[in-house]
This record gives C-alpha cells, sequence and structure tokens, in this order.
C-alpha cells in the first residue's frame, strides 16, 4: 500500500514543535436537522401537538458564541396561556388518578428517549445557550437523565411514602437561561410523579430546549395535555402564574422576579417554591490542600461561565495562604481556554446574551473605579467574557455583596474560622457553600454554620437528583430534588385546593390599628372576678408589661370580665423577636435528648393542671366541660407526640453518585411568628408551637385575639418546666397588628398565620420582602383535634429547611 | 510579583533543557505540611481528559512528540540479545519511514527517549544501538534491588556503578519503601543522596513504587524526598506492583514538581511507568503534563513514559491518520 503525502496547516511538525491544542470542534448537524425539520419556525406544545396561533409575533434565537441564526419561536399572549392551562387542566383529571406505577412507567419511558437522543439534545442546548457542549455533554444532560429514572421511583413510591398526600393540580413552571433543560426537568419529574401536570414557560433566551423536551415527552408517549410548553416573553410568566386554574408555581430566577411572584400569589391560596439568587462563599483553610481547592475554585465560578445561582463568588482564604493561593489561581487562569460553543477542548464559551455580558462587565468596572485588583486573562472577540479575580475589596463592596452572575470571582481574606463563618453569613443569600479543609472537625463545624441549602467539602456545584437544591434566607424555599423535594408537588389529601383571585387586602393601612387605649375599666358594675387576673406578655423568659402600658379585656363566653392581657405593639414584637434570635442557637445547639426533656415536662406539668386550664377554656369559650377536658388531653398528647419527633427528624443520608456521603440534615428556620386561630385555642396554641421548637426553632406566639388566657397560662407552665428563655416568647394584642409587624420583621425567618384570608394574604405579601418562609390557614377551617389535620409531616416541612451537606471520601489508592 | 517571577524562571529553563537539580537539604517542615485531598486530585484527573482532546494533525504531532518520550522498556527475567536488539532497532526507527514521509515529518528525526533494561543487559543494549547508528539514544537501567528495593544499602549502590559502568547514562533507582511507609524520611533522604553520588555523572530518575506507599500525602512526601536527595527525574512505579501509573498519582507527583521548582528554582522531570498502553493514555499523559506543569516540560528531556507495547498503538494510531485505514498488527515491526 502507498502512503500518499498529508499536508495540512499547521503541519504535523510544527505541531510537534509547538504542541499547541487544536480546535476539536463537535458538529451541529443533528441539531441543524432538527431545526429544519421544524422550518426554523417552532409554535408552542400544547396538548402534544404543535400549536400555531395566528397573529403572533416571533422572537429570533441566536446561538451567542457564534451569533448564528437558530430559529424562530411563538411570542405568545394570555389566550395561549388560557390554552394551555386549560388543557393541563383536564389531563390532570386522569393523569392524577393513574396508579404510581403507571406514572413511574411513563417516567421512566421519557427517561429512556432522552437517553436515546442525548447528543441532540446536548448539542441544541449548546447552541441555544452559548455553553460548551463539554458541559451540555457531562453535566447538563446527564443530570436530566438521572432526575427522571429518581422521579420515576417516587412516582412509583408514592403511596407508601407519603401517604395521605395528593397532586397539586397543574403547576405553572417557570425557569431561567442558565440551564434551560436541566431546571426545567428538575421541576417537571417531580410534578409529573406526584400526579400533577404542568404548563412550562422556558426563558426568552434558551427556549428550543424545552420545545425538543415536548417532543420527546410525546414521542415517549405521554399523554396529551400532561407536559405543554409557552414561550412569551417576561410577562407571559406572571400571567402564567396568576392564572386562577394554576395552582402552584415553580420558580427558579432572580430574587428580584421571585419576589414580585410572591406578591402576585399572596393570598390566592397557589402553592409557591422559589429559587433563586445567590453569593455563595467558598472558603479555604490554611490546611486544605490548596491545588485541588484551586480546582475547586475553578468548578465554584468559571462553570457555565459562572451563570450558576449556587456559584462559589465569594472566596475566603485564611491569611496565612491567602498569598499563595490567590498566585496559584493567577497561575491557573493562565492555562485557561475560552472559545466556542461547539469546541470539546475550552473551560469557558459564550455569555448567554450581550446584555448580560454588559451587565458583568459594568460590576467588574465599578470594583475597579473603586481601586479593586482585577485580574483576567484574554478573550476571544464577541459575547464573551474572561474569568476574572477580584482582590483589594471587602465586606461593603458591591462587587462582594451583589450577585454579578458572570465569570466574577473577589476573594477576602480572613482570620479564623468564627471570622470566616461570619463573612460567609454576610449576605442576603444562602443558597450554596463549600469548605476545603483536611481537618474534619474543622470542616464539618464550618458547614453546620453556614446558612445554605447545600454545603460542599472539598468540592463544590455538585449535584444530583437524590440531594435537594435549594436555599435559604433570600435564595428562596422549597427544594428541586430528593424526598424534600416532594413535598413542592403534593398536599394532603384532606385539604382542597380553592383558587381565589388575590383578595382585596389594602396592605398599607392592614393592621396599623393599634387598639390599645380603649377603656378597660370595669370593675365598678360588679362584673369584676373575686380575684384580679392581670396577664402579662411573655418574652425573653419572663413576663413582661407591654410597652403601650395598655391592657385589654377578655371576657368569658357569657359576657363577664375574665382578665386583663397586655395589648402589645410593635416595640413588643420588635423586644420578642430580639429576645427569639438571641435564644434560638443555644436552643438549636441543645442535644435532641434534651429539647425532648423539656417537651416532655411541659406535658407532664400541664397534666397536673388540666382542670385548671380546662375550666378557663369552658368558662371563656362556652365549649361543654367535655370538650375542654377532650382539648386538653388533646394537647397533652401533641406534646408528647412532638417529644417523640424531637429526636426523630434529623435528616438521613442521600442516595447519590458522590463516592462518600450526602447528609440532608433538617435544620431549624431560626424564628418563626406564630399567629393562632380562634378555634381551640389552646390545642392550636399546642398544635403549632410544639413542632417548631421541638425542631430547634424560637417562636414567636400570638395567641388568638378572643380567646388568649388558656395558651397565655402555658408561661406559667415553660417557667418550671426548664424551657430556655426566649425559646417561646408570647404576645397578647390585635392580632392583625402583630401579624403585621411580625410579617414585617426582618429577623423573622418564617412565618405561619392561621387567621383571616386577608391576613394570609397580607402575611404572603409582605414576608416576599425577605423571602419568609409561610404557612398560611387563608381562613379555611382546620380540625385541630383531628390528628390527620392537627399533627403529622406537613409541621414538620413547615419546621425545618434542609441543609445537604456533601462529604467526600477517600485515602486509599493502593496497597 | 510572583508571577513574573515564576516567568523568569521558565525564561530560565527554556535555556537550560533538561532537569537541573542540586538538592537540598532534607526540610522535614516543609514536608510535614503536605496535604493531599484525594477526591479532589480524581475529580480533577478525571475531567481533564474530558476538558481537553487534540484532533487530526495536532493528534499527529502530539503522538510523535509522546513517541520521543517513550522509554521504550523490557524488564522480564527472560530478556536476552534477541530481544534487547529488537528493542534497540525499534526505539532506533520507532516509526515506519513511509509513515514519517507521509507525514513530512522527516526533519524531525524521531526516535525513542531511552531504552530501559535490567543492568545485565545495558551493555550489550549499547552495543546494538551503536551498531544501529543511534548513540544518542540513552540505555537507562533499572537498579538498587528491582523492583522491591529489599536488599542491603550496598549492595544497591553497588548495582549503581556497575550499571553506570556498563554504559547506562540514566539510572531508574527504586526508592527504600519499608522507610517511606516508616515516615523515616531522614533516612530515605541519605540513602537517596548516596545513589544520586553512585550514578556519577549518569541521570537518576528515583522510582516511588506509589502502589506500595499506602496514601497520596506518602507518594507527595516521597516525592519530596526524592527531590531535595538531587533526583534528576522522579517516577511512578518498577511496573510491578499492583497499581502503577495512575492520572490521579500523576498529579500529585507533577504537583509536588510544581512546587519544588516554585520553591528552589530547581528543575526535575516526571516519568510515569507502568500500565500506560495507548495512544489515548499518551494523550491524557501529554495533557496532565501540559496543565499541570506548562509546555517546558513537554518534552523528553523533562518528561518520559515507561512503556513497551504503547509504541505499537501509537504507530498504528499515526498509520491511520495517514492512510485512513486501521493497520494490522503484522504490517508493523514489533519491538
Amino acid at each position: 500500500m502507498e502512503t500518499v503525502k498529508k499536508t495540512t496547516s499547521p503541519s504535523v511538525s510544527e505541531v510537534f514543535n509547538s504542541m499547541e491544542y487544536g480546535p476539536a470542534l463537535e458538529s451541529d448537524k443533528v441539531a441543524a436537522a432538527w431545526l429544519d425539520d421544524h422550518d426554523r419556525k417552532f409554535g408552542l406544545f400544547i396538548n402534544n401537538e404543535w400549536v400555531h396561533p395566528e397573529e403572533r409575533k416571533f422572537y429570533e434565537t441566536k446561538s451567542p458564541g457564534s451569533g448564528e441564526f437558530l430559529a424562530k419561536t411563538t411570542q405568545g399572549n394570555s389566550d395561549d396561556v388560557e390554552t394551555a392551562v386549560c388543557a393541563a387542566k383536564e389531563a390532570h383529571k386522569s393523569w392524577s388518578t393513574l396508579s404510581g406505577h403507571e406514572r413511574s412507567k411513563y417516567l421512566y419511558s421519557i427517561a429512556r428517549h432522552v437517553q436515546k437522543h442525548s447528543r441532540l439534545i446536548a448539542v441544541v442546548e449548546a447552541l441555544d445557550n452559548g455553553k460548551s457542549i463539554r458541559e451540555t455533554r457531562d453535566a447538563d444532560i446527564p443530570t436530566v437523565i438521572r432526575h427522571l429514572y429518581y422521579y420515576a421511583g417516587w412516582a412509583q413510591l408514592m403511596e407508601e411514602t407519603l401517604p395521605g398526600w395528593e397532586s397539586v393540580g397543574v403547576i405553572g413552571a417557570i425557569v431561567p437561561w442558565n440551564f434551560p433543560l436541566m431546571l426545567l426537568c428538575w421541576k417537571v419529574a417531580p410534578a409529573l410523579a406526584m400526579g400533577n401536570t404542568v404548563v412550562l414557560k422556558p426563558a426568552t433566551y434558551t427556549r428550543l430546549s424545552a420545545l425538543l423536551f415536548a417532543e420527546i415527552c410525546a414521542e415517549a408517549g405521554l399523554p396529551k395535555g400532561v407536559f405543554n410548553v409557552i414561550t412569551g416573553g417576561g410577562a407571559m410568566g406572571q400571567i402564567l402564574a396568576e392564572h386562577r386554574l394554576v395552582d402552584k408555581v415553580a420558580f427558579t430566577g432572580s430574587t428580584e422576579i421571585g419576589k414580585v411572584l410572591r406578591m402576585a400569589t399572596a393570598g390566592t391560596g397557589k402553592k409557591i417554591s422559589l429559587e433563586l439568587g445567590g453569593k455563595s462563599p467558598v472558603v479555604v483553610y490554611h490546611n486544605a490542600d490548596l491545588d485541588s481547592a484551586v480546582e475547586s475554585v475553578v468548578d465554584a465560578i468559571w462553570f457555565n461561565q459562572g451563570q450558576v445561582c449556587s456559584a462559589g463568588s465569594k472566596l475566603l482564604v485564611q491569611e496565612p495562604v491567602f498569598d499563595k493561593f490567590i498566585e496559584k489561581l493567577k497561575v491557573r487562569l493562565g492555562h485557561f481556554r475560552i472559545g466556542k460553543t461547539m469546541d470539546k477542548t475550552i473551560d469557558m464559551a459564550a455569555i448567554v446574551d450581550e446584555s448580560q455580558r454588559k451587565s458583568v462587565a459594568e460590576y467588574v468596572e465599578g470594583a475597579r473605579e473603586e481601586g479593586a485588583d482585577v485580574f483576567q486573562v484574554e478573550v476571544p472577540e464577541g459575547c464573551f467574557y474572561p474569568p476574572t479575580l477580584i482582590t483589594g475589596v471587602n465586606t461593603a463592596s458591591r462587587v462582594v455583596m451583589e450577585e454579578i452572575f458572570g465569570p466574577v470571582l473577589v476573594a477576602l481574606p480572613f482570620r479564623t474560622a468564627k471570622e470566616a463563618i461570619a463573612i460567609a453569613n454576610n449576605t442576603l443569600y444562602g443558597l450554596g457553600a463549600s469548605v476545603h479543609s483536611e481537618q474534619l472537625p474543622l470542616a464539618l463545624e464550618t458547614a453546620k454554620n453556614i446558612q445554605a441549602g447545600s454545603v460542599w467539602i472539598n468540592c463544590h456545584n455538585m449535584f444530583d437528583a437524590a440531594a435537594g437544591f435549594g436555599g435559604y434566607k433570600q435564595s428562596g424555599f422549597g427544594r428541586d430534588g430528593g424526598r424534600e423535594g416532594l413535598f413542592e408537588y403534593a398536599k394532603p389529601g384532606w385539604q382542597t385546593s380553592e383558587i381565589v383571585s388575590k383578595p382585596d387586602v389594602d396592605f398599607k393601612k392592614f393592621g396599623t390599628a393599634y387598639e390599645g387605649g380603649a377603656p378597660t375599666i370595669n370593675g365598678s358594675n360588679g362584673e369584676h372576678t373575686a380575684v384580679d387576673r392581670t396577664y402579662k406578655l411573655y418574652y425573653g423568659g419572663a413576663q413582661k408589661r407591654p410597652d403601650g402600658n395598655y391592657c385589654r379585656t377578655v371576657r368569658s363566653a357569657e359576657g363577664k370580665v375574665m382578665a386583663q392581657v397586655g395589648d402589645s405593639n410593635r416595640k413588643d414584637v420588635r423586644n420578642a423577636v430580639e429576645a427569639a434570635v438571641k435564644a434560638q442557637p443555644g436552643w438549636a445547639k441543645k442535644s435532641p435528648f434534651n429539647r425532648q426533656q423539656i417537651l416532655y415536662y411541659i406535658a407532664e406539668n400541664l397534666e397536673q393542671r388540666k382542670k385548671e386550664f380546662a375550666g378557663i377554656l369552658e368558662e371563656m369559650t362556652g365549649v361543654t366541660s367535655d370538650e375542654a377536658a377532650e382539648e386538653l388531653e388533646k394537647c397533652i398528647e401533641r406534646l408528647f407526640y412532638w417529644a417523640g419527633y424531637a429526636d426523630k427528624y434529623g435528616g438521613t443520608v442521600q442516595e447519590t453518585q458522590l463516592y462518600g456521603t450526602v447528609i440532608k440534615i433538617h435544620e431549624p428556620l431560626g424564628v418563626i411568628g406564630i399567629v393562632c386561630p380562634d378555634k381551640n385555642p389552646l390545642l392550636s396554641f399546642v398544635s403549632l408551637m410544639a413542632p417548631a421548637i421541638a425542631r430547634s426553632n424560637a417562636v414567636v406566639m400570638v395567641p388568638s385575639e378572643k380567646y388568649p388566657l388558656a395558651a397565655l397560662g402555658l408561661y406559667q407552665i415553660f417557667e418550671t418546666s426548664d424551657l430556655p428563655g426566649g425559646v417561646v416568647n408570647i404576645l397578647t394584642g390585635g392580632r392583625d397588628h402583630l401579624t403585621k409587624y411580625l410579617a414585617e420583621h426582618q429577623n423573622v425567618d418564617g412565618m405561619w398565620c392561621f387567621t383571616s384570608r386577608n391576613a394570609a394574604t397580607f402575611v404572603e405579601n409582605a414576608s416576599a420582602v425577605n423571602v419568609k418562609r409561610t404557612w398560611v390557614g387563608y381562613g379555611k377551617d382546620r380540625k385541630w383535634m383531628d390528628d390527620q389535620q392537627g399533627q403529622g409531616e406537613e409541621f414538620l416541612y413547615h419546621s425545618v429547611q434542609v441543609k445537604n451537606v456533601w462529604l467526600t471520601m477517600g485515602d486509599i489508592f493502593a496497597n | 510579583t510572583k508571577l513574573i517571577l515564576l516567568d523568569s524562571l521558565l525564561q530560565e529553563i527554556r535555556m537550560v533543557c533538561g532537569p537541573n537539580n542540586p538538592g537540598m537539604e532534607l526540610d522535614l517542615a516543609w514536608i510535614q505540611q503536605v496535604r493531599v485531598n484525594l477526591p479532589a486530585v480524581k475529580r480533577r484527573a478525571d475531567t481533564l481528559t474530558t476538558k481537553r482532546t487534540v484532533k487530526q494533525q495536532w493528534q499527529a504531532g502530539w503522538l510523535l512528540r509522546a513517541v520521543t518520550c517513550i522509554d521504550l522498556t523490557t524488564l522480564a527475567g527472560d530478556d536476552t540479545p534477541s530481544n534487547t536488539a529488537r528493542l534497540a532497532l525499534k526505539a532506533a526507527k520507532p516509526i515506519r519511514p513511509d509513515l514519517i514521509k507521509a507525514m513530512d515529518a522527516e526533519g524531525l528525526n524521531i526516535t525513542c527517549g531511552a531504552v530501559c533494561v535490567y543492568p545485565s543487559r545495558v551493555k550489550e543494549t549499547v552495543q546494538f544501538l551503536n551498531k544501529y547508528g543511534a548513540s544518542q539514544i540513552p540505555v537507562a537501567a533499572v537498579a538498587t534491588g528491582f523492583p522491591s528495593g529489599q536488599y542491603s544499602l550496598d549492595t544497591r549502590l553497588q548495582e549503581i556503578k556497575m550499571a553506570v559502568a556498563a554504559g547506562a547514562r540514566e539510572i531508574d533507582i527504586v526508592i527504600n519503601r519499608t522507610l517511606a511507609l516508616q515516615h523515616n524520611w531522614e533516612e530515605l533522604y541519605n540513602e537517596v543522596v548516596e545513589m544520586k553520588k553512585a550514578c556519577g555523572d549518569a541521570h537518576m530518575k528515583s522510582i516511588l513504587a506509589i502502589g506500595e506507599l499506602a496514601t497520596m500525602e506518602n507518594v507527595y512526601k516521597a516525592s519530596l524526598v526524592c527531590m531535595m536527595a538531587g533526583s534528576d527525574f522522579i517516577k511512578t512505579s518498577t511496573g510491578k506492583e499492583g497499581v502503577n501509573a495512575t492520572l490521579p498519582v500523576g498529579l500529585v507527583m507533577c504537583r509536588a514538581i510544581r512546587e519544588y521548582f516554585e520553591k528552589t528554582g530547581f528543575i526535575v522531570g516526571f516519568k510515569p511507568a507502568g500500565g500506560i498502553r495507548t495512544a489515548k493514555d499518551a494523550m491524557a499523559w501529554l495533557i496532565l503534563i501540559k496543565e499541570e506543569l506548562g509546555d517546558d516540560w513537554l518534552n523528553n528531556q523533562l518528561f518520559r513514559i515507561g512503556a513497551s507495547g504503547l509504541l505499537t498503538d501509537i504507530e498504528r494510531q499515526l498509520f491511520h491518520w495517514v492512510t485512513g485505514r486501521y493497520a494490522a498488527a503484522h504490517e508493523l515491526a514489533m519491538s
């Protein structure tokens, strides 16, 4: 055989001498063929069909890396939302009644079809978003497949794992552009598994993979209407969220839009989960493997061009190794390759859109102007932004405080672990964090103390369907993934899902009236009881006089004056919250056994005085003595029930693909404001307080406005039950007034409100400001005496927030 | 400023070319602060080859580079002049001339980096290379009680001297794993210093036998000790241990070389050996070197691969690049 000369440019010899990398381009043929099949013009995907409504505008999708035109997609409007939501509503009737096994089979089928088309999907995703084909191939699409398999399993096991729970209904899913398909799958897979149907609105920049996925779902045999995709501008998201037939809003995106959606749906009865922004810390201790920590930083901030909600954008390095570590990072960046989306041998590709690139650049320019040291490497022309390392900034710098959502890392030194934790937590956000140290006790203690939903030890940005992802604080609430993610798409079966339009509440006026100062002199007409009963407020472990020094009169069912209780105002709220904030960390640090003993002790002491309490209930509410006695027995049983749970809901091990262990920790929210209903005034109070404190929260309780006495009387029992001061605080007075100031308090982490729908509306609306978790009753009836309604996992779900700690393992490699 | 310093150091080696390591006093404090996180090392090693690849003429150029870095090796009990002669010629003419011609690469004068044999085979191998007109290719001899090292220091040193006398220009010593496992770094350092002396002008490659060192921290520490003792190269394995040249181990050793260079300015080469059989493996190792140590290490003065069958696979890949056909084994000269 004769060999023929191969001439190339550069020549083989030139490459031999230079040892440069060359291009390694993935072909986009497969994606082009798919786009051509659709004439590069897409409609909406509703009821398993392409819908092309007339007179719609189109949006031209271009590949950010090359500027190449990909396709036109439809700009839908509110009519299209209507069509899609109605289709989903109709489909829900049959889909929700299928057996878990049937739904599981469908999800498995989708997973298999996605696997079959994985190359096509990876290419489409990379072209559309601009990110590198390597990442869609190795990260996005494998995660998508993993989620589908994982939730196929939960569909099968739903009846067994969540007995008595059922689907919510129609899910309105709104997802961003950074991981278009992966994040939509994080919503769709659990939603379908639990028997919901979905209407999805993909982000404007990235619509193609959602449309492709919809087509694949149809190919996989998913019944029509179960999954629908509508494309359109930003306003369409809100139209979808507000639609009367949408039962739940599942959102991933910016904190700003998350807040808008929370407000838009306040009081409507819709469930909502928000996965929002972040400014996640990367902590590097002096005793870390520094070379490996450098690679962790690469994964943390330069994965997906830094356009990751959990991007480790705030690097905290211990002072003795700060300079050394920064040098190592700079050397590492010198080896970075930034280039074409379809090139398989690059580290970073294009930014999603020119406007995003500009926004990132503005942040960095701002830092330069403030005198920061900015280190960057060269990038090609086009929609690229260099990996950037900023030093010489501090906690008050804008680039340290705000989410940049680009490949920009800020680095700060710290002295001690305590200081590292303080700086790590000195942020509005709490999505991710990583800790680097070869000293396990130090790494674990740091992980425990950083307030974030995912904490990676000696790695960053690891994801798996089995570990829920979501935030603390203004990074949102709810989890995508894990068993914990199921609760976002299921509700207790006894609850009806009635969506109403947003109640007309005057948020400026709600609860502003302070009724203190109304005349309370009642003794002259002979109504006064023999012994004066004047209750005080209870906070910080002591009985306190109300700030305004006013009381209100509590009358018996027969209208007689029973007692006077304090009439709290906003300053009392401030003081009580301060006491709760102070007490909560110590309470959480106590052993579960200790908390359990205290709950049993409260029950024991209440048992001793149950006749007295029953008597108060009887006189105050007019129930029969049997009913009052029954309520007392139930209170004692509830305390036992939650004492039992004090050491049995700490978390579990998540079965991810990591070699090592992922530990799910159920952490307390912190401080919860709880406004109790009038119904079963003692039992509802106990039923809400006990799970909260069993799970290490501190609470500010507002007992029934009308019937505060029995609950208020508990403070004497707390005092004799070794309950530390500040764990339970009780404020009496105007409930709407107190609701307002609790919901508006930035240091209250959760707000439970079981009074009127207006109050619920106010709470959900006001809580949007600092993205508080809320649990409200919308003024609907709840049977507190019924165990199904008055206890159970719903209460636990609201009492905890999930932190997943990723622990890699391994030192053995040979003999 | 440190960056600039590093750059100027790099400029220097470009001129120096080859290892340049006078060694230093044993610094135990440095050794004590070594930390290696294995899961993170594995992750980096796994993603090196998913983040980088070479195709087309780049792959061909890189493959030729890999050929020049091969220490073409036979280390068997049944080695005789029949197969050492074959090996010597293959080292001198590693790729079929028509393939080289088709690539227009005659000017590169591609040969292997060295021929690696047992001490008893050194003399004849040197003679064969001379006979084939390839005297520029050094013969490397394994020594010091290869592969276990479980012999007295006297005989181990004696072996080095005899191999050098027989014409070996490179000596691949094995370290004393007993001392490493006992963390007796001082004694280990002293032994390696003695061995370096015994090598005289011959380049010394220190084999860590990483498969018997238990932890990556031991690998890193043994690397530092060997470099402090003046090794010209550090090498992963004898090829006889259960675990040999894996990318994670290579990553750890490269990082040790880099740190040693950054702290002292001394340049040490690296040689993975054992289990590197495919062209794809070789590409992965070149990528590792390029990413972690930089282009200055990407030549046979500072990088070698200890292998035997690897060469055939590379030749087969080049055959395919040139002809578009997959070669049959019998079409390529065996070594």
